[in-house]
């Protein structure tokens, strides 16, 4: 969807090269292909993608931006799963790939200073010889940006004990969409008057660009210990969530796989997880020994009482590395199973799990399609994966259904649309299930204070249908792509 | 008819003559730095907090909520004081799934009601917060009081999951929900924590609730010298151990707390009056977990020759975590000619902290300084009662500790000063670039500069 008049994309281009050089500016169609996709199944190409280098080249960018009144959207490796790093209404794209730079750090105060594109796992490869970790751990660590984590709140699996991004995140430097460059909270955090990298983080990119992370660094911990357990049954293998969190253990983990799902996976990776099981918990427990060993045997305790068939504990770091691997690598073995995936996201009261399960389930058969989890149970985040074949007439729009009505009945039972990955494009028409006219006002009025023109990032968050009081039909300029 | 007459006609013909008053008697428990309201309204729903904020909307009034009122005086005195919205008449706890380990509770409940109720299923919520037999738990969020837990669970933001609350316009909004992981919309209630009452009227809050732990242990040790408490401090906290608190004072905290400590204990732990460094630790868990850090505390003591550790027993274990959790307030109730500054700086210098005592020792005044873990330090610069000029020379004191803090990159917000210190202050020292987006957000959620209008930095 092309936004910029030929003379407007020109000039732009001849300014953008001038300030960047030639080879940190992409405008050809066919390096554009690249940036119209993130990993979900929406789709929105920018005109002009460009690679900063530094706060100052952001700020005048979007200074430039500004005077040809063209929207612009950040992104970092793309690795999204709601549509927040995707060019909605095109216009121009900030790459932070090439600013990925670890500024500081400071292992006597816990801290790191990092640049945007700074890859998650590569803070901890910088602070692990000392005993330290960057805690949020998505499972695109590998390969996802600082600045995308803090754009979208990111979570991971052992979030469940230690918080998501914004619970790590202590100070921030924006460019406000007048190229503004401001600094916000402090190096120790606490910093007086409101919260404002409360606010910023998780803010998908709509309020303003972040150009430096100031980071909690935490120390690893002096025992770890991780547990698979085995089931025959989903609602076995539920109600040990639910009990395990009802009893105030707080495993540093809990991940969920279903029978099927695991198939796929151990043909993938060989992760040593059973072929003939109807799930497995993934649980890993993490503190002083004491406290690991009593922990662990507590877990084992309700596994078994829930008739776990087996339960196993990682011998050694290979063990658990590898166990940590295939649920990592989970969502690249999906292809083994359909040719297309949905992943959802959705959080419901821990609670409600078993009730949950059972429900996706039967949305899943009502519709015709394979539903697989691979999830956070811990925390009640759920990742049911709708299964598709784009070759199919209709398949795809039967999944956008399925997930709908999924995300629906999580909200009908006192849960959340999104708990990692972002409302973005993905699902800002289904905010209405959760919000009223007059949330949506203040969160306008926010929206505004910072991004009065909605030239960053627009069409995120906020429903693109005027009215609030019901969920209208999915807009047709929202594209979608099988991945 | 009077205009405070008009006043509580008006309000009476939303809630009903029984929730306004505006008799003297009961403004004057209403005190904003010695300001007092006009009228006080006490509703009983968010519907009709939202009509009194429409209401004071149309009459161009300005609102200040209040719960316990107990930390009304933390920030300036606001430019106008017309309504105090008493929201005490707002407290049930609404929904609790203790299978989640989630709540909702209305904003004007009581945190030791809320702990009561939760105690029963063996949870609770970690805010461990001064005024816990009074305060309520909006007070405390509004407030932004740390928690003495906070080394081991985090502050306020870890923890509140959601909120509701009447914005500017009088409406009732909501943020968050009731999951512990939640990343739909803006994050609105984080900001919340510590406005003071300026951009909403909180209504209802949601938290995440923790098991309440099993054993609980905690140790006094005492060292002749600064040198030596930070040292300790240090390796204590490379050690890693879970430690729900770690908190060193300076002599002369000490001695206050001594005396505190005589008049709810008949027997005082020594270590207080020696006149020296305390470090205060503490730790909670299961049985072997705390016995295995109270080895690893007793180890690593040895490792100074200059430590004298306290001995405590059961009772005097608990009455020191509660007086440890009180601490801040003690510095100004028992003495309120009193300058507290909060300062959070990730590590201030043994030179900083020497240069807090010359200044205090020039100018006659008491330093008493407690370092609470998380970076956050208090510094309280205390008069004699008598003392002649006694505002002119705390004023002089406080500006120099503040250069010292400066000079070391720390920030600061004045907790606590003579009122009229306290509203020509701007709170925070040096307006930073982030007060404008700060405005903003003041603006945004409250464009008509309805709430406690300058209670916070920079008139918001």
């Amino acid at each position: 969807m092309s936004q910029l008049s030929a003379t407007t994309r020109s000039s732009l281009l001849v300014e953008l090269k001038a300030l960047l050089g030639a080879d940190n500016v992409l405008s050809e169609r066919s390096d554009l292909l690249l940036y119209e996709f993130d990993g979900s199944v929406v789709k929105g190409q920018p005109e002009i993608v460009v690679f900063p280098r530094t706060t100052e080249e952001v700020s005048r960018i979007v200074k430039l931006a500004a005077r040809f009144q063209v929207p612009i959207v950040g992104r970092g490796a793309g690795t999204g799963l709601s549509g927040g790093a995707l060019a909605r209404s095109g216009g121009l794209m900030i790459v932070f790939a090439r600013m990925n730079e670890i500024l500081e750090i400071d292992l006597e105060n816990r801290r790191a200073v990092v640049q945007p594109g700074v890859v998650n796992l590569d803070i901890t490869r910088a602070v692990e010889h000392a005993g330290y970790y960057y805690a949020p751990d998505p499972s695109s660590q590998k390969s996802c940006t600082i600045g995308g984590n803090v754009a979208e709140n990111s979570g991971g699996p052992h979030t469940l004990a230690y918080g998501i991004t914004t619970n790590h995140v202590t100070a921030l430097e924006l460019v406000l969409p007048d190229g503004e460059i401001v600094r916000i909270g402090s190096k120790q955090g606490d910093a007086p008057g409101y919260d404002l990298c409360g606010l910023f983080v998780g803010s998908e990119g709509t309020l303003a660009l972040v150009t430096e992370i100031t980071l909690k660094l935490s120390r690893k911990a002096e025992a770890v210990k991780t547990l698979l357990a085995i089931y025959d049954s989903v609602e076995d293998a539920s109600q040990t969530v639910v009990d395990i969190t009802a009893r105030g253990i707080t495993p540093a983990a809990c991940e969920m796989i279903d029978g099927w799902t695991l198939v796929a996976i151990e043909d993938y990776i060989h992760a040593g997880f059973p072929r003939d099981s109807a799930a497995i918990l993934l649980l890993e427990v993490e503190g002083l020994r004491e406290s690991v060993a009593e922990q662990a045997s507590a877990i084992e305790d309700v596994c078994r009482l829930h008739k776990a068939r087996e339960v196993r504990v990682a011998k050694d770091d290979r063990e658990r590395d590898l166990l940590w691997k295939g649920r990592k690598n989970a969502f690249g073995a999906m292809g083994r199973l359909a040719p297309c995936n949905y992943v959802l996201d959705a959080v419901i009261p821990r609670s409600k799990l078993p009730q949950a399960l059972r429900r996706i389930q039967e949305i899943g058969q009502l519709h015709g399609l394979g539903i697989g989890n691979i999830f956070h149970a811990g925390d009640g985040n759920l990742h049911p994966l709708v299964l598709y074949d784009p070759r199919k007439p209709r398949d795809f729009e039967t999944a956008i259904a399925v997930a709908e009505e999924i995300v629906r009945y999580c909200v009908e039972i006192g849960g959340a649309l999104t708990g990692e990955h972002g409302v973005g494009m993905e699902k800002s028409e289904l905010m209405p299930l959760l919000f009223n006219d007059a949330d949506f006002d203040l969160m306008r009025r926010i929206h505004d204070a910072f991004n009065p023109d909605s030239s960053l990032n627009p069409g995120k968050i906020f429903p693109l249908s005027k009215g609030c009081g019901e969920i209208r039909t999915r807009p047709k300029s929202q594209q979608v792509v099988h991945s | 008819m009077t205009a405070t007459a008009n006043l509580a006609c008006k309000l009476e013909g939303l809630l009903g003559a029984a929730h306004v008053t505006t008799a003297q008697e009961d403004l004057f428990r209403y005190p904003v730095h010695e300001i007092l309201p006009s009228a006080i309204a006490r509703p009983t729903s968010a519907q009709e907090v939202a009509e009194i904020v429409r209401f004071a909307m149309a009459e161009k009034l300005s609102v200040l909520p209040a719960g316990s009122r107990s930390k009304l005086n933390i920030g300036r005195p606001p430019y106008r004081y017309d309504i105090a919205i008493d929201m005490s008449g707002l407290r049930q706890l609404v929904h609790y799934d203790p299978g989640d380990l989630t709540l909702s509770a209305d904003a004007g409940m009581t945190l030791k009601a809320l702990q009561q109720e939760l105690g029963e299923k063996r949870q609770f919520v970690p805010l461990s917060v001064p005024f816990l037999g009074q305060t309520t738990i909006g007070g405390t969020i509004a407030s932004g009081v740390d928690s003495s837990l906070r080394l081991l669970y985090g502050s306020a933001r870890d923890f509140l999951i959601g909120a509701e609350f009447v914005d500017g316009k009088g409406a009732i909004c909501k943020s968050g929900g009731r999951v512990v992981k939640n990343v739909t919309g803006y994050d609105l209630h984080k900001l919340l924590i510590g406005s003071l009452g300026t951009l909403a009227v909180i209504t209802r809050l949601n938290f995440r609730t923790y098991p309440l732990s099993e054993a609980f242990a905690s140790h006094v040790v005492v060292f002749p010298s600064a040198d030596g408490a930070l040292g300790f401090r240090s390796i204590l906290e490379n050690l890693g151990l879970p430690l729900s608190n770690l908190e060193v004072m300076n002599p002369e905290f000490a001695l206050t707390f001594a005396q505190v400590l005589g008049t709810v204990s008949a027997s005082v732990p020594a270590a207080f009056d020696r006149g020296g460094w305390i470090v205060y630790s503490s730790w909670e868990g299961n049985s072997s977990v705390v016995n295995r850090i109270r080895t690893d505390m007793e180890n690593c003591e040895r490792q100074f020759q200059s430590a004298q550790p306290q001995p405590l027993d059961g009772s005097q274990d608990r009455v020191l975590r509660d007086l440890f959790r009180e601490a801040v307030p003690l510095l100004y109730t028992s003495f309120p000619h009193s300058v507290i500054l909060r300062i959070v700086h990730h590590r201030l210098s043994k030179t900083a902290l020497q240069q807090f005592s010359e200044i205090a020792s020039k100018e006659n005044l008491l330093n008493r300084l407690l370092l609470r873990p998380a970076g956050v330090s208090y510094l309280a610069l205390t008069a004699a009662n008598d003392l002649p000029n006694g505002s002119e020379v705390l004023s002089r004191a406080v500006s120099a500790a503040i250069a010292v803090l400066l000079q070391n990159g720390a920030t600061y917000s004045l907790l606590q000063a003579p009122s009229q210190m306290m509203a020509q202050s701007n709170l925070w020292g040096p307006q930073s670039a982030d007060v404008s987006l700060m405005n903003r957000v003041k603006h945004a959620f409250d464009p008509n500069n309805l709430f406690a209008p300058g209670r916070l930095a920079g008139g918001f």
